[in-house]
């Protein structure tokens, strides 16, 4: 395993007893605030001491109570991104930038020129982070945790103090930094749309305890984390790949479970992807349905049916290799007959389509 | 100037040359001082709070005395001094600067003091993730961010240095071209029938080193924060 957390620490009122294993690209700690996940990363960083327990990156140690290893923070070799892009506001972007390896006695400027043109900050190099905005920031942040050669990369909620529209600005440089990078990452989020664009694995945190971890696609087309993740929020990412463009304007994406079409996917043919299906946009028909706009409809079997607290049901389907999660109500259920293992069709209302990571953790089609 | 003598220009003089090596040699201190008091998490930081404001509160008398009895050529340190290094403080301008130094430590130590706590020590936490030692990260974040308080404690010493006149006169009297500062040399002039003149230019020139020390600093901040600030 690439990070082995096994933590225990007091915090107050706060009990904070966590233990997981994250591999490789992106795991995302999950969680309401007050969950715990800021905790973990301090701990890992170094920034909060643990009363027991141990932290392992790769095969080195960096804290462990039982051996009275405790490896101080700048002798961790990881690059921090905050909350807020914590920028020192008396030097300039670029010495900003190269703070970390003139502190780690790296030589020369690394990969400066490459990482400014993948976070698209090449133009800010000259200016001081007074005069630069919250996106523009947040990227320089990155960019200077990259630029020190960090053996992990941790992530605490780098978005959050961001409106939408820097948001969506940044969040495609994150998924290029998983592409690129090679550099493992941990990644705070409370936001499910991110979870779902970005995590390869998935570590849900709940009153200062791991409630589940494993890889994303499993959690979320889990029916159980329906309750953590929101009725609203829960649905299922699968990997599809792009087929063709047709004339009219229509990409044509191949899942497990068949194709989908969908409004033009700035994509290239061959290309993987994500998709995202929320629960609520998923309609059960017990027989292939005729004369429908929708134009995405899969022939799938019920895997499982989890009864809410309301009147809502929550069906998990099987697409071929994928899972899928459908939200009907109690009376739509019985009308139908929906039992497991029953054959139908789902209707898909609308698919949200984000870049697949590269041997990560979702299956390839 | 008709009336300033000789005497009193060698007062101030020496009130200057007192003010700014008493400044410059316990800046530094001032300094770390500062630094334990606003971020140190150790035992003695409230006993070492109270020692650092003993001078603002005793009579400078007191302080005075106090640098006498142990300073002077009898005292424990002063006996040593002069033993090993053949040094007199006692009624030496030397002397006058380390008196004018601990009376004037509090407001150096408070100004850069405040000027530490105001620097967020998340930014102090960044640097040390990207691989920043605990000094790598004072000299090269927390030290230019404060560098505008340090200019304020600075320049509030010396002019507290410059105006000191209690533990001064005490420790080492008021010998002309000594050990007679500017406020020694007013209070001399003021035992003396016909030293009204003299003394009255002293004040007027006492009063304008201490408002041009206050302009000088606040100028001298100002600069440094809008260069750090990089607005």
């Amino acid at each position: 395993m690439t990070l082995s957390v096994n933590i225990k620490r007091r915090l107050g009122d706060f009990a904070l007893d966590v233990s997981f294993d994250a591999p490789d690209g992106v795991t995302v700690l999950f969680g309401r605030s007050g969950s715990g996940k800021t905790s973990v990363v301090n701990a890992v960083a170094g920034l909060l001491r643990p009363d027991e327990g141990r932290i392992a990156l790769h095969d080195r140690v960096l804290f462990d109570a039982g051996a009275g290893v405790d490896v101080p923070v700048h002798k961790r070799r990881l690059g921090y991104v905050f909350q807020e892009a914590r920028l020192f506001p008396h030097m300039s972007v670029r010495d900003n930038l190269l703070y970390g390896r003139k502190a780690s006695g790296l030589k020369g400027q690394g990969d400066l020129s490459r990482v400014a043109q993948m976070l698209g900050i090449e133009g800010l190099l000259d200016r001081r982070p007074a005069r630069l905005s919250g996106g523009e920031a947040q990227r320089v942040a990155i960019g200077r945790a990259l630029l020190s050669e960090p053996e992990i990369l941790l992530m605490d909620e780098p978005l959050a103090a961001l409106d939408a529209p820097r948001k969506a600005e940044i969040l495609p440089y994150l998924e290029r930094l998983r592409a690129e990078s090679g550099c493992p990452i941990i990644y705070v989020s409370h936001n499910l749309a991110e979870v779902a664009r970005l995590a390869t694995h998935l570590v849900v945190l709940e009153d200062g305890k791991v409630l589940k971890d494993g890889a994303v696609s499993d959690l979320l087309s889990d029916p159980s984390m329906v309750r953590v993740f929101g009725v609203r929020d829960a649905g299922s990412v699968l990997t599809a790949r792009v087929v063709d463009h047709a004339d009219d304007g229509v990409t044509e994406l191949k899942v497990s479970g068949g194709t989908l079409w969908l409004p033009t996917v700035p994509a290239e043919v061959g290309s993987h992807l994500r998709v995202r299906i929320l629960a609520q946009e998923v309609l059960i028909a017990a027989e292939r349905p005729v004369g429908l706009s929708a134009l995405n409809v899969l022939p799938v079997t019920v895997l499982s049916m989890k009864r809410g607290d309301g009147p809502g049901v929550i069906v998990q389907l099987k697409a071929g290799d994928d899972t899928l999660l459908a939200r009907v109500t109690r009376r739509s259920a019985d009308a139908l007959g929906l039992h497991v293992g029953g054959a139908c069709f789902a209707v898909l209302k609308s698919v949200a389509v984000a870049p697949a990571d590269v041997g990560g953790g979702l299956q390839s089609v | 100037m008709e009336y300033l003598g000789p005497e009193a220009w060698q007062a101030v003089a020496l009130s200057l040359k007192v003010a700014f090596w008493a400044t410059v040699l316990s800046l530094p201190l001032g300094i770390v001082t500062a630094y334990a008091l606003a971020r140190g998490r150790f035992a003695g930081r409230q006993i070492l709070n109270g020692l650092v404001l003993v001078p603002l509160i005793m009579p400078p008398v007191v302080t005075g005395y106090l640098l006498l009895l142990t300073f002077g050529r009898q005292g424990p340190v002063g006996g040593l001094l002069y033993d090993w290094f053949g040094v007199t403080l006692a009624f030496r301008w030397t002397g006058a600067a380390l008196a004018a130094a601990i009376m004037a430590f509090p407001l150096m130590v408070r100004a850069i003091r405040l000027a530490i706590e105001a620097v967020d020590p998340k930014l102090e936490d960044a640097a040390a993730t990207l691989g920043a030692s605990r000094l790598r990260v004072f000299c090269t974040v927390t030290l230019p961010l404060i560098a505008p308080g340090i200019i304020a404690g600075a320049v509030m010493a010396f002019a507290k240095a410059v105006g000191e006149f209690g533990a001064t006169i005490t420790f080492v009297s008021n010998i002309p071209g000594q050990t007679q500062t500017i406020p020694s040399a007013i209070y001399a002039f003021l035992q003396v029938p016909g030293g009204e003149n003299a003394a009255l230019t002293l004040v007027v020139i006492s009063i304008t080193l201490a408002l041009g020390a206050v302009a000088l600093s606040e100028w001298l901040a100002r600069r440094v924060a809008h260069r750090i600030s990089g607005k």
